[in-house]
């Protein structure tokens, strides 16, 4: 992610709304993984997030003018692109039975979690292996719809609570929430089956078992 | 205040978010020096949050960028006017 900087993007937009149309390029550009994963997290289909994601783009082309700067740049963007994904999400089902509000944060916050009694930590070098990578995205993939999208924008596109909440027209406080759950049922799923990259690791790069 | 496995975990994601009340943390962090388990719990769940902010495990489709910004070209080929009293 591309930290957000406010004066450029002021300065951009006013010079595209004066005919710099060009310009638009480089206004986007630090949104358009953000939008891409928050609309995958949606719609669960590559193809569908990225037509959604040109429409997305597109729209925000149009409606530039009517940008007041009340919120971030990208606060707005990601908005639109929800509006966008869910228009199409709507569009496309017979909406699933775990998505959306179907699932609250009223439920309660017990869980258990994997209980391991140590944890060798697994570098981020270990995503080189494939294998990693796709258990991750596998555990991601599986959360609940309110779950996944909270983990996406705070913790994969690492945008912080308050824009989170912004952009999923969520209080702060359920975003924490939500974040809880979601970190948790990751760990749960995922710890058991992490472990092994920490010492495999070690058996492929350091020449001993 | 003694804190329990179970009140730990229910802060476990505040705590990584740096998020909880200086009393609680020193409360968390006691626990934490003789609870191997929890110990383990808050380093696996810290981690997997760690590895997840990697640009490697959420890849964006070959030629996305590309394909987004020729559909914006071809969009600002079009005459626009955006109304400058709006």
């Amino acid at each position: 992610m591309t930290a957000p900087n406010p004066e450029f993007e002021a300065d951009c937009i006013r010079r595209i709304l004066a005919g710099e149309k060009h310009l638009f390029h480089d206004l986007i550009r630090p949104c358009e993984r953000s939008i891409y994963f928050l609309l995958f997290s949606l719609l669960k289909n590559e193809t569908e997030a990225e037509d959604v994601a040109q429409e997305t783009v597109i729209k925000v082309y149009q409606n530039l003018d009517k940008f007041r700067g009340e919120s971030q740049f990208r606060t707005w963007v990601l908005s639109i692109a929800r509006n966008e994904g869910l228009g199409r999400l709507r569009k496309i089902s017979n909406r699933r039975e775990d998505s959306l509000e179907a699932d609250t944060d009223e439920q309660t916050g017990d869980y258990t979690p994997a209980i391991l009694t140590s944890w060798r930590e697994i570098p981020a070098e270990a995503l080189e292996q494939k294998e990693l990578g796709n258990l991750l995205r596998k555990a991601i993939e599986g959360l609940p719809e309110i779950y996944r999208n909270v983990v996406l924008l705070r913790d994969i596109e690492e945008i912080d609570i308050r824009e989170t909440a912004a952009v999923l027209k969520i209080s702060e406080a359920s975003v924490k929430v939500r974040l809880h759950r979601a970190r948790a049922l990751l760990q749960r799923d995922l710890a058991p089956q992490l472990k092994g990259f920490a010492s495999a690791k070690r058996r492929w790069f350091g020449g001993r078992a | 205040m003694r804190i329990d496995c179970k009140h730990v975990w229910q802060h476990i994601s505040a705590y990584i978010e740096n998020d909880v009340d200086p009393q609680l943390r020193a409360e968390i962090d006691r626990h934490l020096e003789t609870c191997e388990i929890c110990s383990a719990v808050l380093d696996s769940t810290r981690n997997v949050v760690i590895l997840m902010a990697d640009d490697r495990v959420f890849e964006l489709p070959a030629g996305y960028s590309e394909r987004l910004h020729a559909r914006i070209d071809r969009e600002l080929e079009k005459p626009h006017g955006w109304n400058p009293d709006d």
